[in-house]
């Protein structure tokens, strides 16, 4: 996907909180990412080290805490939970299901120092 | 002393990006622009529907910006046409964002009442996040891309509200079903509009067109109350 973009982001956000917050360096970014986000963890990981080189954020650990995939089934309308993007509705079987939920691709907190 | 402690954020990481969506998405509302992100991957024939679309057209104000890795040659096409033009090169980027399309916006000087055409860089994957300020993802699938593209790259047709099967005049000669073609889209976003078309022999172009203009109708705001 578009990994390294994403650190960039994430860059621009710690180094915003920087400057609000007056802090000096960071101990760990805890990111949310949804089941559905296309996020490829260890490519996201890899360029997470690489973007924060020279940053308040250089050494960090990255903490990704999974959200899961939510659904809306067009043939039973609940809305269900789904592991993969292409599972069958657990509820009835439906094969029609509109993501609602799990393209999160969240920075939750930073630990700062 | 430092002392360690903890800053709650629970900010989107792509949340510059969609400020500058934003921005784009309220300028194009108040003039009235209809504003279509054209995603697909390379090769399903973007550039030449956008043409035979501008054409057909006629003499209805729009405007084009082009996003490829390199080279200008898609902005010379359309310009061909006599629309306005701008290419945006993304270098090593495979996506264009809110803050290249609000730059591009600028050089572009947009008629009140026009349309607007994003030809994305051709990729199924990083556009489908990245908002740029339009109404609409409109994917662009030719036949010969095989009926399970939409299971391959869900992410880009659940994020679309319309797909063009664009190439259907060629369907005869690379054994796809085009129905299951349909199938596999609606999978993936019960919702999602669909027009088969041909750039090429004019199929299904007109159905297109309408929705074109239906859309731009939809787009004036309501007069005000005398």
């Amino acid at each position: 996907m578009h990994e390294m973009s994403l650190c960039e982001g994430i860059r621009t956000v710690i180094e915003d909180q920087a400057r609000q917050h007056a802090f000096n360096g960071v101990k760990c970014v805890r990111v949310e990412i949804g089941r559905f986000s296309g996020v490829e963890k260890d490519a996201l990981s890899f360029a997470f080290d690489v973007v924060m080189r020279g940053s308040v954020a250089e050494g960090a650990t990255l903490e990704m805490i999974d959200l899961p995939g939510r659904a809306m089934c067009y043939d039973c309308i609940h809305e269900v939970e789904i592991e993969n993007r292409l599972d069958p509705c657990p509820d009835c079987g439906g094969g029609k299901l509109m993501p609602v939920g799990g393209d999160e691709m969240r920075i939750k907190d930073l630990e700062v120092l | 002393m430092s002392q360690e402690r903890l800053i709650q954020l629970e900010t989107d990481i792509l949340a510059k990006n969609d400020r500058y969506a934003a921005a784009n998405r309220a300028i194009l509302a108040d003039r009235e622009i209809l504003t279509l992100n054209f995603v697909s991957s390379p090769g399903s024939g973007k550039t030449t529907l956008l043409c035979k679309t501008i054409e057909a057209l006629g003499d209805q104000p729009l405007a084009v910006i082009e996003g490829d890795q390199q080279t200008a040659n898609d902005a010379d096409r359309i310009r061909a046409t006599g629309a306005k033009a701008v290419q945006v090169n993304t270098g090593k980027g495979c996506h264009l964002d809110g803050h290249m399309v609000g730059h591009a916006m600028e050089h572009l000087k947009l008629a009140n009442n026009s349309m607007l055409f994003i030809e994305n860089v051709g990729n199924l994957v990083c556009p489908a996040g990245f908002d740029l300020g339009e109404d609409a993802k409109v994917a662009i699938l030719s036949v010969t891309e095989g009926e399970d593209k939409p299971l391959k790259y869900p992410d880009m047709f659940t994020a679309s509200r319309m797909a063009l099967l664009n190439k259907v005049d060629l369907a005869p000669y690379c054994d796809v079903d085009l129905d299951l073609y349909e199938e596999n889209l609606r999978r993936v976003n019960p919702s999602i509009e669909i027009i088969r078309v041909s750039a090429r022999t004019g199929e299904g172009m007109d159905v297109w067109l309408q929705w074109l203009r239906d859309r731009l109708a939809q787009k004036a705001k309501p007069e005000a109350a005398e």
